[in-house]
């Protein structure tokens, strides 16, 4: 694994100051180890600007942290990615990622969890992908929810503020989510409107393990995050409308539309626009991609999208069975 | 001299969860259960349309995700007097029978194992004893020596890698992790495989729910998923069903009970005293008083098996003494009244946003072990026979059931009854589809001002929803009962202790910076706290009455 050459400087520098560190805490002396790097790229043949990646593979590889909070939410976030095949949620554990905090599966409770969380953001301060699972209740200085005895607002703030990015995943961490729908009784809100950060929204209720996944590896194998649209929302997952890849848009073009849930159109897969579907101004990838390994959909299963990846779609999809 | 210790988070559970406990030589003393966060989904429901309340109940919780979506449903077809068709009925109970599935099996390994299971240990196993020991409990594949080497290689060079994620300040080494390192490595390795499975279950509800979290094919009147009631998704969904009836039969069950092997004194830890299920797996349609289920619904009180109830809906009341709103007496839920306070946490006062649900004013334990019970109770022959057995293999009495170990193993046995009887719902689905039937939605009209309730016995328990639509059909009022409000739910204006607390009293605890007996008691229930905390209205003050038509 490894970054381009070419990759923004910003992250070359990371790298190069990580690799110094690593270097250090090992008790080699900085000067020494540059020397070893350069020598060692010239035998190998490899121009000088390979020196960097050189040094990275001489030392021993981190695999990259993430620290993973739950907010307001209902873990579904966290069961979507456990789905991964490619790579499997094990190899991602295990192998790829470091996955220094994350409450449904570690081991400590309590005050081992409350350290955990406490060392992983010192340890690796400025350096680890933040992924926010939940919206932020703010009412009453956000005491509707509450972690170790600390507010989920003040957590989120101290844990955005450190990392190297915070990915959103689910439309709940994204934009507010359903206890952000009117009227919001604990007036919950998206991490980067609570918290004022900008974030990488990967959004759905709960969004396809398949973008969760791309984004993360966009970034180990391309060293940057991928490009997004106004909502933070990445393009190669969100640029799209269902509607625009839907295998049902034939049926929609030749008016043939579903009238009744189970009735002969419904048999014959017909269009879902007259039972409610919002895919005409969702967008998402789920026509494409399918979920859980291509076995089937919304649409698929013979029910309308609701529009699950938008902004304050529990209120402006609704009703669910009402047509656009 | 009693010392206080505070855990929160608790860890390894759905939600936001704090338990307080008292310790005095070296046992729980007293505790208190309290959940953290609460959303206000019921006030977030009020003025909908009934339809869209199964999708916005269903994010109650993404572990037990369909959960809330089938009671709401259920809900709305009482509210509408409707029937659903048998092709509907076998489809829902197929899709909620592999979220126990799913939902169980994925509890044991992932959310409950670190309590028993010391993973450091496994890397002193011997592969060869490994392999020896996991083909004399089951008939698996990839359980030979150089299977359990490559795991064990894996687990080596993750810690050696110095970045130990999810391991990170456990309690490895604690002086009650039990089991032989062989052990510890078999499951370790019966973890990832799982890990692995479950990515299938979830593709077997997808197949009629659309996707897996949070399907979408459940209407009122029936189901969407016509067009794969045929015979491709339906042999799709029973060779994936057999997969998992393979990995319960020979992995889990196993291992469930090579763990109890060694914890046998945890028959004794953890019972509660009254249990309450709805019942499960509906054979017929009609209402919930009509409806033959699978699974049965009763309650039994003070642990006496002999005197199974039939269960009233109407004796279930909420209480809120101790809990974070105005006081009341005690209300049921289509009667409910609710006012918020500040959550200012006091153990002698008020301490949890979940409420305290009663039936005939006593607390009860809802989830595996008092289905398991009640069906024991009336008689169930599948699920009477599979109880027996692990009873025999343990050597233990029937009373070690009232226990964490018992409500750990009623989880294992309530996960082979159900997928073995799944086998049945396939053959009855293929048997309609050669009868030429293809429907799966029944008419239905608006009815104007009705009450609705939809209640189902689901992974973690009894689960109600409560329905008032008004006369223009929008909701007026919307209530859940929730298994882990039962469960995790504070003390009543009696003082009587909702049951986690009750059954933490007594537990022995080694090191109270490690409370590992406090966790694998509190994890045995499996909590759910986003689905267990409801309804406020900070905003508005509003009381909410519901009138009983």
């Amino acid at each position: 694994m490894g970054h381009e050459a070419a990759t923004g400087r910003e992250v070359q520098g990371m790298e190069h100051r990580e690799i110094l560190e690593q270097v250090e805490a090992k008790g080699l002396n900085r000067r020494d180890f540059i020397k070893l790097s350069t020598m060692v790229t010239s035998v190998l043949g490899l121009a000088p600007s390979m020196i960097p990646k050189v040094a990275e593979a001489m030392v021993a590889k981190k695999r990259p942290t993430v620290i993973w909070l739950h907010f307001a939410e209902c873990t579904g976030c966290s069961e979507a990615f456990i789905r991964s095949t490619y790579p499997w949620i094990d190899e991602l554990v295990l192998e790829i990622l470091n996955v220094a905090y994350h409450e449904t599966i570690m081991a400590p409770s309590g005050e081992a969890a409350e350290k955990t969380l406490h060392e992983a953001i010192k340890e690796y301060k400025g350096r680890y992908l933040l992924v926010c699972e939940g919206a932020i209740p703010t009412k009453d200085g956000g005491v509707y929810g509450r972690i170790g005895g600390r507010t989920m607002l003040e957590i989120a703030k101290e844990a955005t503020s450190h990392a190297l990015a915070t990915i959103c995943v689910g439309t709940c961490a994204c934009f507010g989510g359903v206890q952000a729908a009117a009227p919001n009784p604990t007036k919950a809100k998206g991490v980067g409107e609570a918290t004022g950060v900008k974030t990488i929204n990967i959004s759905g209720c709960p969004p396809n393990v398949i973008n969760m996944v791309a984004t993360v590896v966009h970034y180990l194998l391309l060293g940057k995050l991928p490009k997004l649209d106004d909502n933070g929302r990445p393009l190669f997952a969100y640029g799209q409308l269902i509607h625009d890849n839907c295998p049902r848009r034939g049926h929609y073009e030749a008016q043939e539309f579903v009238k009744k849930f189970g009735d002969e159109g419904a048999k014959k897969g017909w269009c879902l626009y007259e039972m409610g579907c919002k895919g005409p101004e969702t967008y998402n990838n789920c026509s494409l991609v399918l979920f859980n390994d291509g076995t089937n959909w919304p649409i698929g299963a013979g029910h309308p999208c609701i529009g699950c990846s938008e902004p304050d779609f529990w209120d402006n999809s609704a009703p669910f069975y009402e047509p656009l | 001299m009693a010392k206080r210790v505070t855990i929160d988070p608790i860890t390894r559970i759905e939600g936001h969860l704090r338990i307080e406990v008292e310790i005095e030589g070296g046992k729980v003393k007293n505790a208190w259960s309290s959940a953290q966060l609460f959303r206000g989904l019921e006030i977030i429901l009020r003025g909908r349309d009934p339809r869209d309340a199964p999708w916005i109940t269903q994010r109650a919780c993404g572990v037990c995700t369909e959960v809330h979506a089938l009671a709401s449903i259920r809900a709305l077809d009482d509210a509408v007097k409707v029937r659903i068709p048998p092709l509907a009925r076998i489809v829902r109970n197929l899709v909620h029978g592999a979220q126990f599935i799913h939902d169980h099996v994925t509890h044991f390994y992932v959310l409950h194992a670190l309590d028993w299971v010391d993973v450091v240990s496994a890397l002193k196993a011997d592969p060869k004893k490994t392999s020896s020991l996991a083909n004399a409990l089951g008939n698996y594949p990839k359980s030979g020596p150089s299977d359990f080497k490559a795991v064990q290689d894996r687990l080596k060079a993750f810690v050696e890698s110095g970045q130990l994620g999810p391991f990170t300040n456990g309690y490895w080494g604690h002086p009650d992790y039990r089991l032989p390192p062989e052990a510890n490595l078999m499951a370790v390795a019966h973890y990832i495989e799982w890990l692995r499975l479950q990515v299938k279950v979830a593709r077997m509800m997808a197949i009629f729910g659309g996707k897996n979290p949070h399907i979408q094919s459940y209407v009122t009147g029936g189901v969407t998923c016509v067009a794969d009631l045929n015979p491709r998704r339906l042999a799709e969904f029973l060779y994936y069903l057999k997969e998992m009836q393979s990995f319960i039969d020979n992995v889990y069950i196993p291992d469930v009970l090579a763990v109890a092997s060694f914890y046998k004194d945890w028959g004794k830890i953890g019972g509660t005293t009254n249990f309450l299920a709805y019942g499960n797996f509906p054979q017929n349609s009609g209402a919930y008083k009509e409806e033959k289920m699978f699974m049965p619904g009763g309650v039994i009180f003070n642990r006496n098996i002999g005197a199974v109830q039939d269960l009233n809906p109407d004796k279930i009341t909420e209480e809120v003494t101790r809990s974070w709103y105005e006081d009341t007496p005690p209300l049921h839920p289509f009667k409910g009244v609710t006012k918020p306070i500040t959550p200012k946490y006091d153990t002698e006062g008020k301490y949890s946003f979940f409420k305290a649900p009663r039936y005939e004013g006593k607390p009860c334990e809802v989830g595996p072990l008092a289905q398991v019970l009640i069906a024991y109770a009336r008689g169930h022959k599948k699920v009477k026979r599979v109880v027996d057995a692990v009873l025999k293999h343990l050597e233990i009495p029937a009373t070690a059931l009232f226990s964490t170990l018992g409500r750990t193993a009623a989880r294992a046995i309530e996960s082979k009854v159900i997928a073995d009887e799944m086998v049945s719902w396939v053959s009855e689905a293929v048997e309609r589809l050669k009868k030429g039937d293809t429907k799966t939605v029944a008419e239905w009209k608006w009815p104007g001002e009705a009450l609705g309730m939809g209640l189902i016995d689901v992974p973690r328990g009894a689960l109600g929803h409560w329905i008032h639509q008004d006369k223009n059909n929008k909701i007026a009022n919307y209530q859940m009962v929730v298994p882990s409000t039962w469960n995790l739910g504070p003390r009543d204006a009696k003082g009587q202790l909702g049951p986690v607390e009750e059954s933490l009293i007594g537990t022995p605890v080694a090191d109270p910076k490690r409370p590992v007996e406090i966790l694998r008691t509190v994890h045995s229930f499996d909590p759910c706290i986003a689905c267990g905390v409801h309804v406020i209205d900070p905003v508005t003050n509003e009381v909410y009455k519901f009138k009983v038509l």
